[in-house]
């Protein structure tokens, strides 16, 4: 078994009011100068060995499903590594 | 009379409003359900509001995929009206019938309320009962509804006519150019935030500029196949110069073919027939 992990975030130039939502509860507790931009992880277990077919796959998964390109980014990465 | 479909996804709210509003309008109302791949033979589908699967990772991103999803983008590719309200914008957006994304609206609070929109495209199945730039008031309630685009595609979609619904007097989720609803390239696919399905009752609803929305649709799908006999053709000799009720209805929208074309195909054919010759571009 094999932990991949795909990152989602928010593209940049898109507003991202959870992450100000959260920047601001920071301030009201007194931890400022913290800007935060919230995004979601993906832990995708994978039975038997990561392969590029494997990895292939993943990225399809996260073009398709997991990630909005028009609104977010992703990066795949295999955990441990 | 048309058939027109809505579909119940899990997590949707809005399916019986929209079917009782289909109803109340005139219309056939005929339940779709998500895991079936049949259509029925309806004339449009509407994708209602709600909350479909949970809204879970992404609004629509789920829902998107489900059976009679695959049959609705297959058909709208041909030209069946398709109509997304609220959620069923989001569903719309994610199953690319339509550009851009809906986020969170930068209020960041679930908002309620009755309001003020203008119509800058009659151009559509959807739309075309309306006045150009006729200002209408519908209700809205969501929390994701912020329209973003990129500035090619928000320049093509203001550049080809394609905001259909702007809201007026106060841009209630943040969304870009104000932009409450949009259309696709051929016009049978609409999607806006607002609930017209909500506007069609005098005992509930402060306006009943919803009526309009199945309308249009109504003019669109009769156009199509009108009694044979009801509707001179373009070259008539008699036809008048200028035609009144459903015969005069184009349905090409921006400028495509005349739906009474779509005549020679007579009454009671399968959908995808006459769905095939709407396709203006």
């Amino acid at each position: 078994m094999a932990l991949v992990v795909v990152d989602v975030m928010p593209k940049p130039e898109i507003l991202d009011p959870q992450g100000k939502a959260v920047t601001q509860a920071l301030e009201r507790l007194e931890l400022p100068g913290l800007t935060v931009r919230q995004g979601k992880r993906f832990e995708i277990t994978v039975e038997g060995e990561v392969t590029p077919e494997r990895l292939e796959q993943i990225k399809q998964a996260a073009d398709m499903l997991l990630a909005n390109t028009t609104i977010e980014t992703y990066n795949v990465r295999v955990e441990g590594q | 009379m048309a058939k027109i479909g809505v579909v119940t996804f899990p997590g949707s709210l809005d399916d019986q409003d929209a079917l009782r509003a289909i109803k109340l309008t005139g219309g056939e109302p005929v339940s779709l359900w998500h895991a079936s791949d049949s259509l029925q033979g309806v004339d449009a589908v509407i994708l209602p509001g709600g909350f479909s699967y949970g809204d879970y990772l992404r609004c629509g991103a789920i829902a998107r995929f489900s059976p009679v999803m695959a049959e609705v983008i297959r058909a709208a590719g041909k030209g069946l009206p398709v109509l997304g309200i609220c959620n069923g914008f989001q569903v719309l957006c994610e199953a690319h019938l339509l550009p851009g994304a809906l986020i969170r609206s930068d209020r960041r609070t679930f908002y309620c309320k009755d309001q003020q929109l203008r119509v800058e495209s009659t151009d559509t199945v959807w739309t075309n009962a309306f006045a150009k730039d006729q200002e209408i008031n519908i209700v809205l309630k969501h929390g994701e509804g912020n329209f973003q685009a990129d500035d090619e595609t928000l320049r093509r979609l203001e550049g080809e006519g394609r905001v259909v619904f702007r809201y007026l007097v106060e841009n209630p989720n943040g969304s870009r150019n104000g932009i409450a609803g949009i259309t696709n390239e051929t016009g049978n696919v609409v999607g806006l935030m607002p609930h017209p399905e909500h506007n069609v009752d005098p005992l509930v609803s402060p306006t009943l500029d919803g009526v309009g929305f199945f309308e249009s649709v109504y003019r669109f799908v009769n156009a199509k196949t009108p009694p044979s006999g009801t509707c001179p053709t373009p070259s008539s000799p008699d036809s008048p110069s200028s035609p009144s009720s459903s015969c005069a209805l184009v349905a090409g929208p921006n400028g495509g073919a005349p739906a009474t074309n779509a005549q020679d195909d007579g009454i009671g054919k399968p959908q995808d027939d006459g769905a095939q010759k709407v396709q203006g571009e």
